[in-house]
């Protein structure tokens, strides 16, 4: 192989790798934030819905208040308080974890379609609105392969890249993480011990939503630069697969969305590669076919927390 | 028992339109004109109700389909991939093959919604035996590879010559459900949607198979106790709910569209997972909930008109039912007294992921 051909295609793996980086952070943002949720023994199968309201409090926020953090802090809020219902139907009022996540992705898709054809209107050519850019890391960003790779991408990925080894710190080594999954395993011995069972579980909840929302802010302020209608289009239960298949922990989670990331990068760049391709269609149902491939490659060795699915009922 | 779950799912309804008013107000648009139009729209004129009817006909389909699987302690999210392929079959037989009489070429156009529905199921249950793959995940994926499959194929393998639009060709008359009543669109998939929950109700309460998927849905163990082969069971279930929601899509392309398009459906699988819960997995109660939520929709098109509410406010309402009904257990202390068994029969506790 010439030098010329080697270091195009280098060029082309480093730029593969930086779409599959900003395909996979929203589901590994949400998916992060599903092993809070699901270390304590709760399931939110509406991650999906709360991804989509995050994505849209996003854009919204940036529009309102004029700048792209804000955006980011305000669907954080919303996903606080999307956590917060979340765990109050689900651990106080007894509701089912399931049903009440399918109503979540309901209630997602319904409201954020209202509130934003309310705002913007059925407009054909989105508003603008402020939103993150690829910002070059001096130095680094000229490094070979690394630079393009890992280092011309948004503050917001940036930022991404150092709070996911924080989760994975504190879930494994810290007495915080001893704590959640003490309530996720084995909910009664955690309380005779003194935890707030039921208290851990809202705060869990609420932290794995705001992962969520900014899972999905990502998508709508860092990937693109708008809000559309359903645009999480099935990421939230790609997250909820990867969580199984990374067997709940942040890095196992991490090489399972990077995998899925690559499905649609892949299909992406294919596409463009080659515009003959006429079954286009068929290469978009690529992350879908790989999270299947991946699940099922997993054989059932899955084992989630032990009390996972159940409210905690004192006696 | 029987009153409340009657009463429950009324308050929960009740409770839904308020904030759902609630909601069209806070964003500056006017409730009462909403809902008078949401109300004409759905039950108004003739018109009004065979629209109402036939906005119900898929979602009876979906949440039978649910309502099947959900008995049998699985969880299908998968009847809105099950319903495209059930119209892609539908029209594989009703576009394609010539020279039918109509007698045989409906059922059979039917009958390849159902199998090729029950097919795009049973991988999901398949991927569950052999893998242990957590049957949510795989259907809700298995729902868009199978969206991008219809699309794929409208817009190659199968496209209506000389290709201009993404769609197939029409469906042969001998394949077209014929209509109910003439002037209105109501056809004969109503019918066939109401034999459907018949039919669910003779197998899960009056067959053996439907008695073990029952005694599996509410124990697993002990349904492996007595010896159930459970494997067996969940291939038979999710075939089975997959055919129902074939059947689905089979009835919006042989009875409304006549042609196959690309999303033909605007989510009337995930419908029928609400139209399920609401029904308590029962068939009178998924019948009965379709038309309630065929009636959201049949008047939210003139309430999208009228009142410039957007026909979404219909999910949000949808999603607050389900919550509502869901959340029973805070509701149980206002005290009905005479009526404390438990009414949530259909809505046990499911496995974690």
């Amino acid at each position: 192989m010439s030098a010329v051909s080697l270091s195009s295609f280098i060029a082309a793996f480093a730029n593969f790798v930086n779409a599959d980086i900003q395909t996979a952070m929203p589901i590994l943002l949400a998916a992060t934030g599903l092993i809070f949720n699901e270390r304590t023994g709760v399931v939110n199968i509406g991650v999906e819905g709360v991804m989509l309201m995050g994505a849209f409090a996003g854009v919204a926020g940036s529009f309102l208040l004029g700048n792209v953090w804000l955006g980011v802090l305000v669907a954080i809020v919303a996903g606080g308080i999307l956590g917060l219902i979340f765990t109050f139907l689900v651990e106080t009022a007894r509701a089912d974890q399931v049903v009440v996540g399918m109503a979540f992705n309901l209630l997602g898709l319904g409201l954020t379609t209202m509130i934003n054809r309310a705002m913007f209107g059925l407009n054909t050519t989105p508003p603008r609105i402020d939103s993150f850019h690829p910002v070059n890391i001096p130095v680094l960003s000229k490094l070979p392969f690394f630079g393009i790779a890992f280092f011309t991408h948004t503050y917001l990925t940036y930022l991404a890249f150092l709070v996911i080894p924080l989760v994975s710190f504190i879930v494994f080594k810290t007495n915080i993480g001893l704590v959640l999954r003490s309530v996720g395993e084995h909910p009664r011995a955690a309380d005779t011990v003194g935890i707030n069972v039921v208290r851990v579980r809202y705060i869990a909840g609420m932290v794995s939503c705001m992962f969520g929302a900014v899972g999905g802010a990502y998508l709508s302020l860092s990937q693109l630069n708008f809000f559309t209608e359903g645009m999480t289009a099935g990421r939230g239960f790609i997250a909820l697969a990867a969580v199984v298949f990374g067997k709940w922990s942040p890095v196992g989670v991490l090489g399972a969305t990077i995998l899925f990331g690559a499905g649609s990068a892949l299909s992406y760049q294919l596409q463009t590669l080659n515009s003959y391709i006429s079954s286009n269609q068929l290469l978009l149902t690529l992350p879908y076919v790989l999270t299947i491939l991946g699940l099922a490659g997993f054989a059932g060795k899955a084992v989630g927390p032990a009390a996972s699915g159940k409210p905690y009922i004192k006696e | 028992m029987k009153l409340r779950s009657v009463v429950m799912p009324m308050v929960a309804i009740v409770l839904a339109l308020i904030i759902g008013a609630l909601i069209i107000k806070a964003l500056g648009m006017d409730p009462v004109l909403a809902y008078t139009n949401l109300a004409i729209g759905a039950f108004g004129n003739i018109y009004g109700i065979s629209n109402t009817l036939l906005e119900a006909t898929p979602l009876i389909f979906t949440g039978l389909s649910f309502a099947l699987a959900r008995r049998a302690g699985l969880l299908n999210i998968g009847a809105e991939g099950q319903l495209y392929i059930g119209g892609l079959c539908s029209v594989l037989v009703g576009a394609f093959i010539h020279g039918l009489p109509m007698i045989i070429h409906l059922p059979l156009a039917l009958l390849a919604g159902f199998v090729g529905g029950g097919l795009w199921g049973w991988i999901a249950g398949w991927l569950k035996v052999k893998f242990g793959s957590n049957e949510i995940i795989t259907t809700v994926m298995l729902n868009y590879i199978a969206i991008y499959l219809v699309s794929y194929m409208v817009s190659g393998p199968i496209i209506e010559p000389p290709g201009d639009m993404s769609q197939s060709p029409p469906v042969l008359h001998s394949a077209q459900l014929p209509y109910l009543n003439a002037g209105t669109q109501l056809h004969w998939g109503f019918v066939l949607a109401l034999i459907m929950a018949g039919l669910y109700y003779i197998f899960m309460w009056h067959t053996r198979k439907g008695y073990e998927a029952r005694v599996v849905g509410f124990n697993p163990d002990a349904g492996a106790y007595v010896g159930i082969n459970r494997n067996q069971l969940i291939y038979l279930v999710m075939f089975l709910a997959g055919g129902l929601a074939g059947l689905g899509g089979s009835g919006e392309i042989l009875g409304i569209q006549h042609r196959l398009y690309q999303n033909f459906s605007p989510g009337y699988g995930y419908d029928g997972i609400a139209v399920a819960l609401l029904g308590l997995n029962t068939p009178i109660g998924t019948v009965l909930a379709a038309i309630l939520f065929g009636a959201l929709r049949a008047g939210g098109n003139l309430m999208q008109v009228a009142a410039k509410v957007p026909l979404d406010l219909v999910y949000v309402i949808e999603a607050l039912v389900i919550i509502f009904v869901a959340s029973e257990y805070l509701f149980r202390r206002v005290k009905l007294p005479k009526f404390n068994l438990r009414f949530r029969r259909g809505i046990e506790r499911s496995e974690p992921l």
